[in-house]
């Protein structure tokens, strides 16, 4: 069973307590379909439990199939550096149909992002570690796909539909102290 | 069903085309530290496809001096078609003709579907397994099981740039 071995850190984009009885760390690419569909999903997930759940994305862009999805992960990390981090990330997701280097340049521009200082980010790659280093924490962890989630530390191997993630979390939240994070590095 | 080889097991020997002009055999190999990852067919319309994954980590596979070698039954023609498609920078064998020959030999081929299994070998530089695995045949292993199986590995005596 594949376990997330690194925990949340200050690195992370967060919502909700650290206290929360279950964190959720979802792997996604913004090209990918499958993640753009996943989070209405994931929203719906949130706006359910509120403050008893923390929630973290992280980026695991497949570049290959999907030459947008880097690029798009900086961005979306670049509105971060300016606290617009979930703005941006909604906002990528929303126009997951139409998304073009262009439109991440509008986008910023619509969170009142200054295009030039974005252009020079994504030009010097300022944010691709953070970026790289979201997606070898995945591949460390056994993210095979995406979107890819992990509650309180294990895969979710179910459907990214909200009915079954709330009940996953709803089976860990009653029983938190089983599910502990197992750290192997 | 059968099982897959185990660690400890001397690797069958192959040889097989990797494009449609040219072979691979796995005598070229020897000396080096090789991947081998089985997996039913190429054209998997999901975003979790296994060789997509595997070419982003392809990196880390050369730091830690492995090579990686996708296998299906689809032909060198498929093969190459789909590599192109997916840019993939490694090469995929096609285990064609006889059909399943090399998945046969590895315990790794599903007679009722006439598939290789999703079956991962890592060889070392004396043609031995090391380490193996069996996954459904419908979940993407991840690469955490190669990497850590590599990290376990003792050190290469040389670089093999």
């Amino acid at each position: 069973m594949a376990e997330l071995r690194f925990p949340i850190n200050d690195h992370d984009h967060v919502v909700g307590p650290a206290d929360a009885p279950v964190t959720l760390v979802e792997y996604g690419d913004y090209q990918c379909p499958h993640c753009q569909a996943a989070w209405p999903q994931v929203e719906l997930v949130l706006r359910r439990f509120g403050g008893d759940l923390r929630y973290a994305y992280r980026h695991f862009p497949i570049s290959t199939m999907h030459p947008l999805a880097k690029p798009a992960a900086e961005c979306a990390e670049f509105a971060g550096e300016h606290w617009l981090f979930w703005q941006m990330h909604s906002a990528i997701f929303a126009n997951g149909h139409q998304l073009s280097v262009a439109a991440l340049f509008s986008l910023a521009g619509q969170l009142g992002l200054d295009p030039a200082e974005l252009r020079i980010a994504l030009e010097q790659g300022r944010f691709a570690p953070k970026v790289e280093a979201d997606f070898l924490s995945g591949v460390r962890s056994g993210v095979n796909g995406t979107p890819c989630f992990f509650i309180n530390g294990k895969r979710h191997d179910g459907s990214y539909s909200a009915e079954d993630l709330i009940a996953a979390i709803s089976a860990v939240g009653q029983n938190p102290s089983a599910q502990t994070i197992n750290i192997r590095m | 069903m059968g099982e897959i080889l185990q660690p400890g097991t001397e690797a069958p020997r192959f040889e097989a085309p990797v494009t449609p002009d040219q072979k691979l055999s796995i005598s070229d190999l020897k000396g080096r530290r090789v991947i081998l990852a089985f997996y039913p067919a190429d054209w998997s319309p999901v975003c979790g496809d296994q060789m997509s994954l595997y070419n982003m980590v392809l990196p880390e596979f050369r730091k830690l001096g492995a090579e990686l070698l996708g296998i299906s039954v689809d032909g060198a023609w498929c093969h190459q078609a789909y590599a192109k498609a997916n840019q993939l920078h490694f090469p995929l064998l096609a285990d064609f003709h006889p059909k399943g020959a090399i998945a046969r030999s590895f315990g790794a081929y599903r007679e009722g579907e006439g598939v290789a299994e999703r079956a991962l070998f890592l060889i070392d530089e004396t043609g031995h397994i090391v380490w193996s695995y069996l996954s459904p045949i419908a979940v993407n292993p991840g690469a955490d099981g190669i990497l850590d199986a590599l990290e376990g590995m003792p050190k290469l005596e040389t670089s093999n740039g």
